[in-house]
């Protein structure tokens, strides 16, 4: 007990005695308000749930996500066995949706990592060169832009072909430029910065400066941004899936699951809805945390 | 004459860690003249030019025993009563010009909109209003400066318009909030002579509320003293060298002065009693 | 410090060029983001895994006919030189040809556009009238119920895949309750009714005076029109409540309650006055969205729209058609960004 109290203690410190402590100080400070808005927790909780979920797959589904029973086909809500019912071929719709999950998450996980890495390496080199590199850089990231995010994706789909890497690959081409925009905006900001001229007299090249100041201040503003873009992923991916671009059957893409239902939809409700429930369910889970994290790391965007 | 009495003004504001008292329990009493209210920022002073107006917005709490304006409690008004009140009766100038009016309404707009609010006049009475108010700040071109747009005004221009517009309805008491702190140094006097020309011209009472002691001093005819949301002084401005409480005697110590060179300014040390003594009373005893 | 106006004067006396010279910089800056959208389409075009000659010709052509095919298309050509033909052949408004039908894809284009204008437009309408009133109140009676309901439908708006929802509707709607027509934009008994001028269904039936089916093609317009105005509404009334928010707290705002003014006279007047510039460029964004979000709406209910031509086309691989519809789309955008930049100048004095 007392342990834990010198540690709170040590982490609420106003003087903290080195970089690591004052960087896990403000981390626990962060923590505290986030963990003080419910709704926030609310979206964590849902989060971590479907991160145990996708991890402990085969555990927790009650049968295969392939497997077909035709003479039980379409079953209703709470069929026997069958929590959710089932499906056109018969599949068991809450294991075809706890198996999705790991798909969601594999999509997410990729263009989490792909576009912002991808958006901060074009922002801050812009922003940190300028001159015509900038004039260039930024043209392209407005092209990108003017282009609509999801007709965009469907060309690149359509020249790469359909499949879960290529949807994630289409998405992640569209969803960089805004990231690209930030980390931009924070080097300019930076770079005219005493400190970093001050690095610079101590002999600091271009490359150093870039990795180890102006990088580090990008992030927290850039999770941010992450962390809202995710709903709009899923649901650009699950868009994908259901146009039938992206994940192909017989996978238990969700979006994919409530196109194949969708054939259904006035007799045997339940086979579309189920899955769109699921993806509701995650976005606006990503939602609520995007929104707390952002009173955390970014309050002056945040209500006051 | 008291124009205008507050009692026992209280400014509250509920935070996480807990409620927080920006003004506490202030006094003072203001008949025809120029009051100077001086702190340092925080201190409470434009909350209580705001609180008197009741334009503090909630979550804000105001609380007084009551504020009288000749005679009818303005905390017991209902809202639409008090916008009545203000504009007309009492008006306010803030610190800054360029924030101050609305950047995309022409000025002509904003100066005959506040005139057209409190008389029931056509819009051509309010132009001519208008046109004779902003001559009356010294502005040379005023039909020019009708068309325009504030943020094509200087400063010094805009804040003079800001003065014109608020004392177009011809109101009794205009609460001045920091009228020159953006201000250059070199256009400040040329305002100040200004407000003052018309607010004693027209027998009117002037809250001035400032950080520059010097200034006020000079300016007014009263000095409340303000500190951590209380009166802590309440002197004659032209005895303000006698005032007797030490937060006063360190902030004159603290100002470098022509007829007194000393090698070194005192820093002001605080003492934790002077936020814990409760207000000093600025009611006037003849009131 | 003089009296004189100095930027007022500066202002009359100005010469021409100083107005000109942003209009020509927005002007160059649109070419380019023109030139680099038909670059991408161009490339993606050139790299999809299908043959353009054999999707010309037939899988059986001979080699012969082959080679004179590839000739004749430009493909020996440099890669620049094919993309200046095909930039001369868009800029013509020649898209080619569909493979899928053999007519020009933009006759297509022409034809299935309006009927994604249609429905973006009512669903703007609805996401305008209701979300900026909604965001104007929530900003106002911030924290009230008001406000919370206005997070809730942004919230909704913003997590809800927009498919889904659509379908939920049709169940609901015209499954359940009947209350609406069901996909495509009339009944089959109304079809060739009245003749396409516009090629909207709602315009052309009141043009020609056929109330009839003006009742029935609102029916079948109502619910994928709302969908899509629900989408706009949720972003439209974040959007003006935060830029509310923002203006709330300005000091002009005090001066104008310092005037006397009512509250509601200082938000309309005044405020509004100031969000007004932000607000076109959001609701412009969002019509360009709407008529992006229509791709996947237009699935789900059977509107023979732009986004349904652009996903038939692409699922039987008519390259020819599903860039044209991304170029026209894209350039959509373009336009509607340039005008929302065009509005800004005129309603923000201190643009000028």
């Amino acid at each position: 007990m007392s342990d834990v109290q010198t540690m709170r203690a040590w982490l609420l410190t106003d003087t903290p005695s080195s970089r690591r402590h004052a960087k896990l100080a403000s981390l626990y400070k962060g923590w505290l308000t986030l963990r003080s808005n419910t709704m926030a927790m609310f979206g964590l909780a849902i989060l971590v749930f479907l991160g145990l979920v996708a991890l402990f797959a085969p555990l927790l589904a009650p049968y295969d996500w392939m497997a077909q029973d035709l003479g039980n086909r379409l079953q209703p809500l709470g069929a026997e066995g069958h929590l959710l019912g089932t499906d056109s071929l018969g599949r068991d719709i809450l294991s075809r949706l706890i198996y999705g999950s790991r798909i969601t998450l594999y999509i997410v996980a990729l263009v989490a990592l792909i576009a912002p890495i991808a958006g901060l390496l074009v922002g801050t080199v812009s922003g940190y060169a300028g001159g015509w590199v900038d004039v260039v850089l930024m043209r392209i990231t407005d092209i990108f832009l003017a282009f609509p995010r999801l007709v965009l994706a469907l060309a690149f789909v359509a020249a790469l072909g359909a499949g879960i890497e290529n949807a994630v690959l289409a998405i992640s081409l569209t969803a960089w430029p805004p990231y690209a925009r930030i980390a931009r905006a924070e080097t300019l900001t930076i770079r005219s910065s005493d400190y970093i001229s001050a690095i610079r007299l101590q002999g600091a090249g271009p490359l150093r400066i870039i990795m180890k100041h102006i990088w580090p201040l990008c992030i927290s503003s850039l999770i941010v941004r992450v962390t809202l873009d995710m709903a709009g992923i899923i649901l650009a991916a699950a868009g994908l899936g259901f146009l039938g671009l992206g994940a192909q059957p017989p996978s238990p893409e969700w979006g994919a699951m409530i196109a194949e239902g969708r054939r259904f939809i006035l007799d045997h409700w339940w086979v579309a809805t189920m899955p769109g429930l699921a993806i509701f369910t995650v976005s606006l889970a990503f939602n609520l945390l995007g929104d707390g994290l952002r009173d955390v790391l970014d309050p002056k965007d945040g209500n006051q | 004459m008291t124009l205008l009495e507050v009692e026992d003004l209280w400014v509250k504001f509920p935070t996480r860690q807990g409620i927080f008292e920006a003004v506490r329990g202030v006094s003072f009493s203001l008949g025809k003249e120029r009051l100077g209210i001086v702190g340092e920022s925080g201190s409470g002073k434009s909350m209580t030019g705001r609180a008197i107006l009741r334009l503090i917005r909630k979550p804000g709490i105001v609380e007084a025993g009551h504020i009288t304006l000749e005679g009818t409690d303005l905390m017991q008004l209902s809202e639409k009563e008090m916008r009545k009140v203000r504009g007309q009766r009492i008006s306010m100038v803030m610190q800054d010009p360029k924030f101050s009016l609305n950047p995309v309404m022409t000025i002509g707009a904003q100066m005959m909109e506040a005139y057209l609010l409190h008389k029931n006049t056509s819009k051509t009475q309010a132009r001519a209003k208008s046109l004779e108010m902003l001559k009356a700040v010294s502005i040379s071109d005023p039909e020019r400066v009708m068309r325009a747009y504030p943020h094509e005004m200087s400063g010094g221009m805009g804040q003079r318009i800001m003065i014109a517009m608020m004392l177009i309805p011809d109101p009794q008491i205009l609460i001045a909030d920091e009228p020159t702190s953006a201000l250059d140094v070199s256009v400040q006097r040329q305002v100040l002579d200004i407000m003052d020309r018309l607010v004693t011209e027209r027998g009117m009472g002037l809250i001035f509320i400032s950080h520059d002691l010097n200034l006020v001093a000079e300016f007014c005819d009263r000095v409340l003293i303000m500190y951590a949301g209380r009166v802590v002084e309440v002197c004659d401005a032209d005895r303000l060298h006698e005032a007797k409480h030490p937060y006063t005697q360190g902030l004159l110590n603290s100002l470098p002065r022509i007829e007194d060179p000393r090698k070194h300014l005192v820093a002001l040390k605080r003492d934790d009693a002077w936020a814990e003594a409760p207000s000093v009373s600025g009611v006037k005893a003849d009131a | 410090m003089a009296d004189a106006p100095v930027t007022t004067e500066r202002r009359s006396t100005a010469p021409l060029f100083s107005w000109a010279k942003p209009i020509v910089f927005t002007l160059g800056s649109v070419a380019v983001t023109m030139l680099g959208l038909l670059f991408v389409t161009f490339i993606i075009g050139r790299v999809m895994p299908i043959d353009p000659v054999l999707a010309v010709l037939g899988e059986r052509a001979s080699q012969e006919a082959y080679d004179a095919t590839y000739k004749a298309m430009g493909l020996d050509q440099p890669l620049l030189v094919q993309f200046f033909y095909y930039l001369t052949d868009v800029l013509r408004g020649d898209f080619g040809m569909s493979i899928l039908n053999a007519r020009p894809v933009s006759e297509d284009i022409a034809r299935v556009f309006p009927a994604t204008l249609e429905l973006a437009t009512i669903g703007i309408i609805i996401g305008v009238v209701l979300g900026v009133p909604l965001g104007v109140v929530a900003a106002v009676k911030r924290g009230s119920w008001i406000d919370q309901i206005a997070r809730v439908v942004a919230l909704v708006g913003y997590s809800m895949p927009i498919f889904w929802l659509g379908l939920m509707g049709l169940l609901v709607f015209y499954g359940i309750l009947g209350w609406v027509g069901g996909p495509g934009r009339l009944d089959i008994f109304y079809e060739d009714i009245v003749p396409a001028r516009t090629g909207m269904i709602l315009v052309d039936s009141a043009i020609a005076g056929d109330w009839s089916v003006f009742r029935n093609a609102f029916s079948h317009i109502v619910l994928p029109a709302s969908l899509l105005g629900y989408y706009s509404l949720a972003y439209i009334s974040r959007m003006t409540r935060s830029f509310m928010l923002e203006q709330l707290s300005a000091e002009y705002v005090t001066t104008a309650r310092v005037k006397g003014m009512s509250e509601w006279a200082v938000i309309w007047v005044h405020v509004f006055k100031n969000i007004r510039v932000q607000l076109i460029t959001v609701i412009a964004l969002s019509y360009a969205n709407l008529l992006e979000g229509s791709v996947l709406t237009e699935i789900i209910f059977s509107w023979p729209g732009i986004g349904s031509y652009i996903t038939t086309s692409l699922l039987s691989a008519d390259m020819n058609a599903v860039l044209g519809g991304t170029v026209v789309v894209g350039l959509v955008f373009i336009v509607l960004n340039v005008f929302s930049d065009l509005l800004y100048r005129v309603f923000d004095p201190r643009s000028k």
